[in-house]
């Protein structure tokens, strides 16, 4: 099959799960009770509000793993043609890794790989 | 014989000779999207039973046993009570992306499903980029768990999936790399044609050492990806209740329950169809005899036999190493894997240009 497939497979899942929840929906009773609405937490009244500050790094990773997924992305055709191209594509794959593994190194260099 | 080989061109050529191909096309359609729900079903019932059978086999005790012959419906049972409560929806929690999140979950599990050969010729779409594209959609699963941690709008949630995503998008990147040295040496992103070149041994064996090394790396990169232990901090329960699906309940967190186990289904099928020849039998180079005793066990108990021996793998992980922190995680991938696996694609460069491989 073809591309078509792909909808088919999208209709499934939005049958599958919607089917789930709406069986679930259909069967049961609802009950009102305020204290059902809140988050959970421990089981004391929630306190705060969950919209905090959260660790720098996890940007800082987010950005590190931008740089290298377009890096893989430029890897994947490279990586088929690399076998009939043969010496002159693995020289340019050094290029390629060597200027990038600086840019690790800098980052590293940098801290950016430090989880304080 | 009771094999799989066939029957799909069969049916397609009767649907094609006896309808139009409007409509052939959208029986082929059902029929895709019926095999395609009873799959997960089933996947679901057994992977789950399978998980608690081998944790309780592990710490030596019984584990389900009271609901069917050995617990067999325990997980049956289980279903028909998510089903039965109530999925409340936090007041605070953003409705709309609440309620679509383990839709897009689910519909990224279901799209994986597309590129992977369950048997010979039983493939849903033999498409001609298939390693890219499993790499591009599974990717996507991260939006999903992103999406129900933010609109919980509860601290547990929303630290899970920022874990998560961390995790996730880290561990792509030494997964990918590690694919590609297969790409490498097959010289194709096609399932088929990597499942082919298998024919006279499987990459794990043929390919020498960086392939042995890029298949370590593969399956710790996928239980990373999957969110399973050690590396399962967004879902940690001592430290954030349950990670991401912490206000989920009923039908909604079996979703996301179930979404959990069809993905590291889905990651099992690619690592045994990149490394271990998917339904490829055991093929040893030049030996007719033995390739043709081989071939007489059908190539849908080899490809299940395989993912399900990863299954166990990854399962076993589980109640073998402790949980790793955050740090130490991040740690891991972009200090060690990464490096190894960017020297590995190197080494298997040069080693797929001269030759040296079987």
């Amino acid at each position: 099959m073809g591309a078509v497939s792909l909808i088919a497979l999208v209709i499934a899942a939005i049958a599958f799960s919607g089917g789930g929840i709406l069986l679930g929906m259909i069967l049961l009773k609802k009950s009102k009770n305020p204290q059902k609405g809140q988050a959970y937490e421990c089981g004391i009244p929630t306190q705060t509000s969950p919209w905090q500050q959260f660790h720098v790094g996890y940007y800082l990773f987010a950005l590190l793993f931008l740089i290298f997924d377009v890096e893989l992305v430029f890897m994947y055709p490279w990586a088929v043609v690399v076998k009939k191209t043969g010496m002159v594509a693995l020289f340019e794959i050094l290029v390629f890794i060597f200027i990038l593994f600086m840019g690790f190194l800098y980052a590293h260099k940098k801290g950016a790989l430090k989880w304080s | 014989m009771f094999s799989l080989e066939g029957i799909t061109n069969t049916i397609q050529n009767w649907l094609y000779s006896t309808f139009d191909p409007t409509f052939a096309l959208l029986i082929e359609c059902a029929i895709v999207i019926l095999l395609a729900i009873g799959l997960f079903a089933a996947l679901g019932l057994v992977l789950v039973l399978m998980e608690r059978k081998v944790a309780a086999h592990i710490q030596i005790r019984l584990g389900p046993n009271r609901v069917g012959p050995g617990g067999m419906f325990q997980t049956v049972a289980d279903t028909i009570k998510l089903i039965l409560k109530e999925g409340l929806v936090p007041d605070l929690a953003d409705k709309f992306l609440f309620n679509l999140a383990p839709f897009v979950v689910m519909i990224v599990a279901m799209l994986l499903l597309a590129p992977i050969a369950f048997a010979k010729n039983f493939q849903i779409w033999d498409i001609n980029i298939g390693v890219l594209y499993v790499s591009a959609v599974s990717s996507l699963s991260v939006i999903g768990i992103l999406m129900a941690g933010w609109a919980s709008n509860n601290k547990y949630s929303l630290l899970g999936a920022m874990r998560s995503g961390a995790q996730i998008v880290s561990y792509e990147l030494s997964a990918g790399l590690s694919v590609l040295t297969v790409v490498v040496l097959t010289g194709s992103l096609q399932i088929s044609d990597i499942i082919a070149s298998q024919a006279d041994g499987w990459w794990l064996f043929k390919g020498h050492i960086p392939v042995i090394i890029a298949f370590v790396i593969f399956i710790i990169a996928v239980t990373a990806e999957t969110n399973r232990a050690p590396f399962d901090l967004a879902e940690a329960e001592s430290e954030l209740t349950a990670g991401f699906h912490t206000e989920y309940s009923g039908m909604r967190f079996a979703l996301f329950f179930l979404a959990e186990y069809i993905n590291i289904f889905i990651v099992c099928a690619i690592g045994a169809t990149l490394f271990l020849g998917g339904w490829m039998p055991l093929h040893i180079g030049h030996w007719e005899g033995f390739n043709h005793i081989m071939d007489y066990i059908p190539s849908s108990i080899w490809f299940m036999g395989k993912t399900f021996f990863l299954i166990f793998l990854i399962m076993w992980f589980r109640w073998t190493f402790p949980r790793l922190r955050v740090d130490q995680l991040l740690n891991l991938e972009w200090k060690y894997l990464l490096p190894i696996s960017m020297l590995n694609i190197i080494l298997v460069t040069v080693i797929a240009i001269l030759g040296w491989h079987f």
